[in-house]
């Protein structure tokens, strides 16, 4: 069964050409970039134009670019480096819609005797700016804040948040892992200090990230060792997966008008076509600004986990905020915190396309989703009621 | 992906019965939009008042809640009433080839509509389900204290899940009930529920094996330190971790309330005690604290 794949936002393609680059460094050009010999030294020279790749998508500077292994390690990287540059500073700011990768790490500060301030959002999932203006004071520490969120798509104002951090002279990062390679970023003229980046988000492979370092922001390595990444991450280089990293940089700034123009068609397309089939359902987040690939929409009176199963029968891939996918038993954090009415809650899908996305594939998921919601309404005590009222 | 077994796949993909029985004898609703799943079992019975002839459902939920609503309808027809009250959850998760532990409150929900609707055909009381506190599942006919307020679950019915299930730790607790699965504030008092079904348990007396291979034996020591010993401890907040296993030798680390306690040399003895008993007479308890 050939798959349509529209859950970019868990994880993408590895482009052909990205593959292509890292390839010859595994079985032939295995050196080690540290070494003093020509053998590594190629590597190192691979690796040094990553590096300016990687900057040059950003608009930063190749030293501000520290290599790692994922997102996650960035987020904690970053969060852990603020708190303890600032050892007398006792205070988090994050918010109530962040990744795991922040929010679990937040929340266990508070264990640690830390206070945590978790910003709420409106129905649209917008970042109340009051409540983050009122939160900062001087035992912020660091504002942690994501630019794009992964379920809905929606974009926090970074920059303007990033003002109201340094104004008490806090650390801004922000979890850049969805926004990268779909809407520009650029660093150079930008208040924020640390953000993070995941190779697997902009079809480079899993396995790489990316902590991104203002110049002379203060900072204290996460992993301590050798002296890779100039003593800012130790650890032998994934040097394939930079490289590869590097390429899809390049690639993703050659795609990003097509993502926003192209690809952002096709998820209206998509949307609005389903919205028009499909009646009660609502787009989460769809009053605010949003990534150009993601829409998420809730479908009500039937579950998530169902419907993406059925889809997947059909080779379909998508996501859910529901609780029967991950295995716990309330519907997502980020679906919550937006007050997404339970009625359906439970039963929002997420599509999230790239640029491999086609029109053809969209066709199918239009004709395909209409009856699908219908047969899991029929089958719904909650559903049945809906359509008797509606006959 | 969940691994679901072939059977599940085939009763959500293909489910029987679906749809209502609108002169159905007897009617059970469990369930809510709001606690993610929900289901509606409708019951036809012959014309002596006595055998299940035909059975219906609807479901709100997941692929396992699906599939345990189609297996529950497969599985009463043709049996009598009583017959079909002995069905318990686990009776519908074989009947499927097995759920996916986090998936068998899928199985309970399925096992308590039955209840609800034979409970009200046979007119004995239930307790109107509060549509105000409509926020979990109505388990109507078990009184008691609510444990899991965001579900809204008893003492009483958790403990027989629990003796049913012969569940040891709160976490499958959650994945059988959903109890504790929201807020967590509830899970030492699950644990203590946990340690009182187990403790009052009549456990038949069990005999040391006469002999035991080097595997086995590992194998009874983690059984009796999960199902004898660490429901004891977590009765009194304290907890225990199986660190090795070198002959003779058991190493164990006490954690939470048991870290670090002035007793905690008394209880490495009662544990030893309670393995010598149970798996071999050489046993020696070690703390470790690793």
């Amino acid at each position: 069964m050939k798959e349509i794949y529209l859950d970019n936002n868990a994880t993408t393609k590895v482009d052909e050409a990205v593959f292509e680059e890292m390839r010859p460094y595994f079985c032939e050009l295995y050196g080690n970039p540290s070494s003093m010999h020509f053998f590594g030294g190629q590597v190192q020279g691979k690796v040094t134009e990553a590096r300016e790749r990687v900057a040059g998508l950003l608009g930063a500077s190749p030293e501000e670019i520290i290599f790692t292994a994922c997102g996650t390690e960035s987020d904690n990287a970053a969060i852990r480096s603020a708190l303890e540059v600032f050892p007398d500073r006792r205070h988090v700011i994050t918010s109530r819609v962040e990744h795991p990768a922040v929010l679990t790490q937040c929340r266990n500060l508070t264990q640690k005797g830390y206070r945590v301030t978790e910003i709420g959002v409106d129905g649209a999932g917008r970042l109340d700016m009051d409540e983050l203006k009122a939160a900062v004071d001087t035992d912020t520490a660091i504002v942690s804040l994501m630019w794009a969120n992964n379920e809905t798509g929606v974009i926090f104002p970074v920059e303007e948040a990033a003002a109201i951090a340094k104004s008490k002279g806090a650390l801004f990062h922000s979890d850049a892992v969805q926004a990268i390679g779909k809407i520009p970023i650029n660093m150079a003229d930008s208040g924020i200090d640390m953000l993070s980046l995941s190779g697997h988000k902009l079809h480079a492979p899993k396995g790489i990230g990316v902590l991104y370092l203002r110049r002379g922001t203060p900072f204290r390595p996460f992993l301590v060792g050798g002296h890779q990444e100039k003593s800012r991450r130790a650890g032998t280089e994934n040097a394939a997966a930079i490289i590869a990293l590097g390429k899809a940089c390049q690639l993703a700034d050659q795609y990003m008008e097509a993502e926003n123009t192209t690809v952002k068609a096709m998820r209206d397309r998509l949307q609005d076509a389903l919205m028009a089939a499909i009646p009660n359902a609502r787009i989460n987040g769809g009053g605010a600004e949003r990534l150009p690939n993601t829409t998420s929409i809730a479908f009500e009176f039937v579950e998530g986990e169902a419907i993406l199963l059925l889809l997947s029968e059909l080779g379909i891939c998508a996501s859910s905020g529901s609780a029967c996918t991950s295995g716990s038993l309330e519907p997502s954090h980020v679906l919550r915190a937006m007050g997404v009415p339970f009625t359906c809650a439970h039963g929002s899908i997420r599509f999230s396309l790239s640029r491999y996305t086609t029109d053809a594939e969209i066709d199918t998921v239009v004709r395909e989703m209409p009856p699908i919601i219908a047969r899991l309404r029929q089958m719904s005590p909650f559903g049945r009621e809906f359509l008797k009222g509606h006959s | 992906m969940w691994d679901y077994t072939p059977i599940v796949k085939d009763h959500f993909l293909n489910p029987r019965n679906v749809g209502d029985i609108p002169d159905a004898d007897a009617v059970g609703e469990v369930g809510s939009l709001a606690c993610g799943d929900a289901l509606k079992l409708y019951l036809k019975l012959d014309e002596n008042k006595d055998k299940i002839v035909d059975a219906k459902f609807q479901t709100f939920g997941c692929a396992s809640a699906i599939a345990s609503s189609s297996a529950l309808t497969e599985m009463v027809k043709g049996k009598n009433l009583d017959e079909a009250l002995a069905i318990s959850n686990q009776d519908i998760a074989d009947f499927l080839g097995g759920l996916p532990e986090e998936k068998m409150h899928c199985s309970v929900m399925g096992q308590e509509a039955l209840e609800v609707a034979i409970a009200k055909y046979r007119g004995e009381p239930i307790p109107e389900h509060d549509s105000e506190h409509d926020h979990g599942h109505a388990y109507p006919d078990y009184e008691g204290e609510i444990v899991c307020k965001c579900f809204g679950i008893t003492d009483t019915f958790l403990k027989k899940v629990i003796e049913t299930n012969r569940l040891t730790t709160a976490e499958q607790v959650t994945h059988f009930t959903k109890a504790g699965g929201a807020c967590g504030g509830c899970i030492p008092k699950i644990q203590e529920l946990i340690a009182q079904v187990l403790g009052s348990e009549e456990l038949q007396p069990r005999k040391r094996p006469e002999k035991l291979s080097n595997m086995k034996k590992m194998q009874l020591i983690q059984e009796v330190l999960e199902r004898d010993i660490r429901p004891l401890l977590w009765a009194d907040g304290g907890d225990l971790e199986l660190i090795d296993i070198d002959g003779p030798r058991v190493q164990v680390a006490f954690r939470k309330a048991c870290a670090g306690c002035a007793s905690s040399g008394n209880t490495a003895r009662m544990v030893e005690a309670k393995l010598r008993d149970l798996v071999a007479e050489d046993i020696v308890v070690e703390e470790v604290s690793a």
